[in-house]
């Protein structure tokens, strides 16, 4: 790694369903003037700026950072926009970071959004093109399959699914900015709602929202002088593998398990579920949770579920995992990478209100996208690397 | 900063490629990748730029991972973004330190839509869109405000046209080029006053891929590597009536940075899809009468969408490599008249 860089500012809008009292200006502002109050800056202390977003027809707009370059103070400065599946939003973060470690900037704002409202998911994930193999199923349909397949393979309990959504949705409870809050939400409830993408049921499933995320990354010196405590990045990483070839292991990628060696290498972790205090990663689906963990290096491979049954990730366990409530209480699919890399910068700093764990030193963000091949993450910790 | 430098080069352009995005992407990447002399499984990092809505589908740079083979998986990002940008997230990242080497593609078919109304789609959803107003228009308002404020004529745009197919006879990725006269084009109509179709950008399906390498490493692989001396790249507002159409600010500021000024400019390679554009930027850039623009034709000969402003740095990189110059500047740009420019210097070594 080059200079240091730090996190000193986080912005979140509230996510809904249908965020119909902003434009998609007025969205990604909310976030990015929440992240600016947070590190007493302004507009102008900014110097580039990176925002990421899933596909386009999530919204009907092609590459809508150029016309929201004017909303996000971007004129004159250097504005870039990454795409990288579902993983983007932690792509986003870690591209910010990257721009203050090569030296070049000293304080980057990204934003991170999807105003999914706007458009219709469902639809822009199954749109076919004359050449190409279509998928036909949404997300959910062709996570199931991988699901079972880790359930066969691990002989994972059956409702292993239904205590990761009811810890979830218990978690966002404490969480101003969570979108789906189901008070006094019970076991009964999630396994009695209806059965989508079997083993998926409803309340197993992220939901889409609208919404934005906002960080500001800035090195060492313009950190000394942020009013707040920074959250120092120890370690970023990113890996991609292709969709489709035979043999190719989707229940847990090497990708990923490349991803978690270059980040503990990078952070200098050699047993990560001992020295992370915390960790945000990217479920959308409440099996991902120990299909995860596994690819994380948290548990042996077959084992993650354990940590689920035995309250491991629970927000008073030993590992808290989505201490937010997570992508299954809140999906903006291109923020919602970020928000990970938020809640677990927020953990580190202590600005996690109700939801804080209790002597949080270092903290882990995850995202993953497209057919579980793209993965970015990082580690972020109260001292300086 | 680190020295980092382009080694390699490789592109792919037609009018009506009848190929899918992977199949023209493949070779090309895999003659970048040879050329570069590096062995693919120590290339360090990887960058594209592409457009979801070129290809009509989600996630379309998903698919084109098959075409660089990231087997085991790798290091590796995307922007939706013309591919220049792509190599600007390259070059960071090479700046972190993180990483020695980069390979860096992009692709874009225009020829499957009315690619003139797809970018329509770029604009404010809310009030402009719904307008449909298409890109050839905007760029004409454009075109009107820059004859209006330098008292340049149509005349000294078809010039520019002439000036660039001419340039592009023996380019075999030019899908426009020859010699022509500039009274018999003056005779054809305007597509949209004060634009007629010389002006215009070719609709081109293509791909674009180079690779480049950090420190003393990059001259044991290359002739003559070029090394990247400055770039820099600044966005302005979209909406039309916030800008001064006639001047590009952000092209201004992003070649003082890039240090444009700083030595002798022997060529340069300016994305201009209109013809009155390339005035625009050589004023912006402080570009004399003695500076070799558009060698190879520019993209009045030739415009794959997301992949033209990467092979702007690409020929100016190739034409260091076989010393027709020592210094160059290659710009890319993306966006409604001119909204978003990067400048890159380059020198041979």
């Amino acid at each position: 790694m080059g200079e240091r860089s730090a996190v000193i500012g986080i912005g979140q809008t509230k996510y809904d369903a249908k965020r119909i009292d902003v434009s998609m200006p007025g969205l990604v502002r909310e976030a990015a003037l929440a992240a600016l109050a947070d590190a007493d800056l302004r507009w102008q202390d900014i110097d580039a700026v990176v925002v990421g977003k899933a596909p386009d027809m999530f919204e009907g707009v092609m590459m809508p950072e150029l016309f929201l370059a004017d909303a996000l103070g971007a004129a004159g400065k250097p504005l870039l926009r990454v795409h990288t599946a579902g993983s983007v939003g932690g792509s986003t973060g870690i591209v910010a970071s990257s721009l203050v470690e090569s030296g070049v900037f000293e304080r980057v704002l990204c934003v991170a959004f999807e105003k999914q409202s706007e458009s219709n998911a469902m639809w822009a994930l199954t749109v076919s093109t004359p050449f190409s193999v279509a998928v036909i199923a949404g997300a959910g349909g062709y996570f199931a399959p991988l699901i079972r397949a880790y359930i066969r393979r691990s002989g994972a309990p059956e409702d292993t699914g239904i205590r990761v959504a009811v810890k979830d949705r218990q978690n966002a409870l404490k969480n101003p900015y969570a979108h789906v809050k189901i008070p006094g939400v019970t076991f009964d409830q999630v396994m009695a709602s209806p059965m989508l993408w079997d083993p998926i049921r409803y309340l197993e499933t992220c939901p889409s929202s609208d919404g934005a995320c906002a960080m500001i990354f800035a090195s060492e010196n313009k950190a000394a002088k942020s009013p707040g405590k920074p959250a120092w990045v120890h370690a970023t990483a990113m890996r991609s593998e292709p969709t489709m070839f035979a043999g190719r292991d989707q229940v847990n990628p090497l990708a990923g398990r490349m991803n978690a060696q270059d980040l503990y290498a990078k952070a200098g972790i050699t047993n990560p579920r001992r020295e992370i205090d915390c960790a945000e990663i990217y479920v959308p689906f409440s099996w991902f949770e120990p299909m995860w963990m596994e690819t994380m290096g948290f548990a042996e491979e077959g084992q993650g579920w354990k940590m689920t049954y035995e309250g491991a990730t629970a927000l008073d366990g030993d590992l808290p995992v989505n201490m937010s409530g997570g992508v299954l209480s809140s999906n903006p699919i291109g923020a919602s990478g970020l928000i990970r890399f938020a809640e677990a910068a927020m953990q580190v700093r202590g600005q996690a209100g109700e939801h804080q764990v209790d002597g949080v030193h270092k903290a882990l963000g995850h995202a993953y996208g497209g057919g579980s091949q793209y993965f970015s993450t990082y580690i972020v910790a109260d001292h300086k690397p | 900063m680190r020295d980092v430098a382009i080694v390699s080069f490789a592109q792919s352009a037609k009018a009506r490629d009848q190929r899918n995005e992977v199949e023209i992407l493949m070779p090309v990447v895999r003659e970048a990748v040879k050329a570069s002399g590096l062995p693919r499984t120590e290339i360090g990092f990887t960058c594209s730029g592409s457009s979801d809505y070129l290809q009509g589908q989600s996630f379309a740079f998903v698919g084109a991972l098959d075409a660089v083979g990231a087997w085991p998986p790798i290091k590796e990002s995307h922007v939706e973004m013309d591919g220049a940008w792509a190599l600007y997230e390259a070059w960071i990242k090479i700046q972190t330190g993180d990483v020695d080497s980069a390979l860096v593609y992009s692709f874009g078919k225009s020829s499957p839509g009315d690619i003139a109304e797809v970018l329509a789609l770029q604009l404010d959803p809310y009030t402009v869109t719904p307008l449909w107003p298409d890109a050839h228009s905007l760029a004409a308002l454009q075109a009107r405000a820059f004859l209006e404020a330098t008292g340049k004529s149509e005349r000294d745009l078809a010039e520019v046209a002439v000036r660039s197919r001419r340039s592009a006879i023996g380019n075999p990725h030019a899908v426009v080029s020859g010699e022509f006269d500039v009274a018999k084009l003056l005779l054809e109509p305007c597509v949209s006053s004060p634009l007629r179709a010389h002006d215009l950008p070719p609709v081109t399906d293509g791909a674009s891929a180079l690779v480049m390498v950090a420190g003393e490493r990059a001259r044991k692989l290359c002739a003559r590597p070029v090394w990247i001396r400055g770039i820099d790249h600044r966005i302005e507002p979209q909406g039309l009536g916030v800008r001064e159409l006639a001047r590009s600010a952000s092209t201004e500021i992003a070649g003082a940075k890039a240090g444009v000024h700083k030595g002798r400019v022997d060529l340069a390679e300016l994305h201009a899809p209109y013809s009155h554009q390339e005035l625009i930027l050589r004023a912006a850039l402080g570009l004399g009468e003695s500076v070799d623009v558009n060698p190879s034709g520019g993209a009045l000969a030739s415009h794959p969408l997301m992949a033209a402003g990467l092979v702007r740095i690409g020929e100016a990189a190739l034409r260091l490599m076989a010393r027709d110059g020592d210094r160059a500047v290659a710009h890319a740009t993306q966006g409604p008249c001119l909204q978003q420019n990067l400048v890159c210097v380059l020198e041979g070594d």
